[in-house]
């Protein structure tokens, strides 16, 4: 059947609101990035949209002298990776024991983790439990209370179940024990809930500026989205200049076309990339596992 | 090593079959302990990092101070409720969040079905590819981020938005957007939008992909263009996932955002539109340190979330969608 005309013109603006749409996601980052690539001082005078003026990649230069951000750059990595890793490995665990049917309590156990989806103690409880902990001003605060995510648990857990039983049935004739099974056959048939999951809590991990601004002090321990955030906030150069070690700033006054703002770019760019680059590739893992998340809701 | 245990767990399994559930509670433990294993420790982590803070709500009855401690601090009864609810700043706060968050769901929440179904229109694989990758890319960008995105976009000196304007001749004089409170709703909703749009259309792709292709079938030899089909069939078939999220909106009415709040209102002259329930909490409670305070309206609000969260499921209820 052919398309009516009405049918083309509604297309027609699908098409031009999609182009806006697209255009409208990713400029302010397209901005960002240009003038990042861009003389500071020149970029002062404004007008920079879609080309850098004057080409420079003296901020990069700046940003990876900066041993301060650099600091929290490897901050955030580790934070991640582990975080990440150790997520991964509890809630997995915790939602392969969860899928057994035969499992005693599971109504009780589940029916405890759900309730804290809808109910918590809110911020000020859970910002003193921290301190009691005494996890206050240690790298810690920043893995171990994302180790167990229960919303997380329920999408493992509705993936373990569609898993054939077979599978386990014949690894336990041969000899198999539930964490034999767990580790050797359903960890590596799980790589896309993996993925997916890994990706979120990565994500969630790397984004993370309030938890450290919150519970920590010492500026040797602050990943890299808090120090942004607290660069933003002072938004001072002579701030930044005063606590920059004396080779940077030697650095900084010979290169003369560094700016708060294009400094603060640059940084922008770095933060973002290691996301950037990882992403486009989990599209459709992460995809499937909104989905198995929705559907369990 | 291994034919051994595997002998031991065939005569378990026998024995179970044997005796079934009249084995006694303790002896099934046993027998199960490796399973047990796995979610005992998550359960006491759950016990401490959720539990204890639920019961260290207890303290919104107090003047709970740190050198005392929980079981020393005196009781005060409902005086930190009162003190919240005769506070200046009450209806203030109360107005911010209720109509930041009716905006975020009037705006906001219908923008990812709109752009999903806009989505499903197209042919070009490469294209929609394309642009779903672009949308999803605000999502994965951290607030600190974006906010500063927003604080250059939108700047007086230069910002693209006044650029473009101002080429547009649709204003003589930059704007300053970020220093006028009448423009904050607009920017934190937009914001909001601008970076959930394009993940938020995940879920409402995923259930428009699971409508029956017959259903468009029967309404093209109907006679039904394919514009009217979208009313006719998309939308009605999505509406179960549409109203579910919407329960879950609803039950979120008191959480008008918090990091974005946080970040793009930090000027203090913003205050009398940015501050919401939860900024008010972290502003008194971690701030001033007025712990049973903040944990009093912290308390407030949950209860009035749950009590939101279950009158929106009660009523799609009567529709058959509900939550639980």
């Amino acid at each position: 059947m052919k398309p009516s005309t009405g049918d083309r013109i509604v297309s027609v603006i699908i098409h031009i609101l999609l182009i806006i749409i697209g255009f409208v996601s990713i400029y302010p980052f397209w901005n960002a990035a240009v003038i990042s690539f861009n003389n500071g001082i020149d970029a002062l005078k404004g007008g920079i949209t879609f080309w850098p003026r004057e080409f420079t990649l003296d901020n990069y230069k700046f940003v990876f002298k900066d041993k301060r951000l650099i600091n929290g750059f490897i901050i955030s990595v580790l934070r991640t990776g582990l975080g990440t890793a150790g997520a991964i490995l509890c809630t997995s665990i915790f939602a392969y024991g969860m899928s057994k049917k035969e499992l005693i309590g599971r109504k009780f156990y589940m029916g405890m983790a759900v309730f804290t989806m809808y109910f918590s103690g809110g911020l000020i409880p859970s910002y003193l439990l921290i301190r009691d902990l005494g996890l206050v001003n240690t790298f810690w605060v920043m893995v171990i209370p994302g180790l167990i995510s229960v919303w997380n648990m329920i999408v493992f857990r509705t993936f373990f179940k569609s898993l054939p039983p077979g599978l386990e049935e014949s690894a336990k004739i041969d000899g198999c024990t539930n964490w034999g099974v767990f580790f050797r056959i359903v960890f590596p048939l799980s790589g896309p809930v993996m993925a997916t999951i890994a990706l979120f809590t990565a994500v969630y991990h790397w984004n993370d500026w309030f938890a450290p601004g919150l519970y920590i002090n010492n500026p040797d321990l602050l990943p890299i989205q808090t120090k942004l955030q607290q660069i933003m906030n002072s938004n001072i150069m002579t701030e930044q200049l005063k606590q920059m070690d004396s080779a940077a700033a030697a650095h900084l006054s010979s290169l003369r076309s560094v700016t708060t703002k294009s400094l603060t770019m640059a940084t922008m760019m770095v933060a973002t990339f290691p996301i950037l680059l990882v992403y486009p590739f989990l599209q459709k893992y992460f995809v499937k596992g909104v989905m198995i998340g929705s559907i369990k809701e | 090593m291994t034919t051994q245990s595997a002998a031991v767990r065939k005569e378990k399994t026998r024995k179970k079959e044997r005796y079934g559930r009249d084995l006694s509670l303790g002896r099934r433990l046993l027998n199960q302990w490796d399973i047990q294993l796995m979610v005992i420790p998550a359960i006491i982590y759950i016990f401490i990092f959720c539990y204890i803070p639920m019961y260290g709500l207890l303290m919104s009855f107090q003047d709970f101070s740190i050198f005392k401690g929980f079981w020393k601090s005196p009781w005060v009864g409902l005086k930190h409720f009162k003190a919240f609810l005769a506070a200046p700043d009450f209806w203030n706060i109360m107005r911010n969040t209720v109509v930041i968050s009716l905006l975020r769901i009037f705006f906001g929440f219908p923008a990812p079905i709109i752009l999903a179904l806009m989505l499903n229109e197209v042919r070009n694989r490469t294209f929609k590819r394309v642009i779903q990758t672009v949308s999803y890319l605000p999502h994965f960008l951290s607030w600190v981020i974006v906010s500063s995105f927003v604080f250059s976009i939108l700047s007086v000196e230069n910002g693209s938005l006044n650029l473009l304007l101002l080429k547009l001749n649709i204003i003589k004089e930059p704007i300053s957007f970020l220093d006028e409170n009448k423009y904050f709703w607009s920017i934190i909703v937009t914001t909001g939008i601008w970076k959930e749009i394009g993940f938020g259309s995940i879920v409402y792709l995923a259930a428009i992909a699971g409508i029956d292709p017959q259903l468009y079938e029967a309404a093209s030899m109907d006679g039904a263009s394919r514009t009217r089909q979208i009313f006719l069939i998309t939308i009605p078939c999505i509406l179960p996932v549409i109203i579910l999220f919407l329960i879950l909106a609803i039950g979120d009415l008191l959480s008008a955002g918090f990091e974005d709040l946080l970040l793009l209102g930090s000027n203090p002259i913003q205050r009398p539109v940015s501050d919401v329930i939860d900024t008010y909490v972290y502003r008194h409670g971690v701030k001033t340190q007025r712990f049973s305070y903040a944990t009093a309206v912290g308390m407030f609000k949950a209860v009035i979330s749950i009590g939101l969260l279950a009158g929106a499921n009660k009523l799609a209820k009567k529709t058959g969608n509900s939550l639980w």
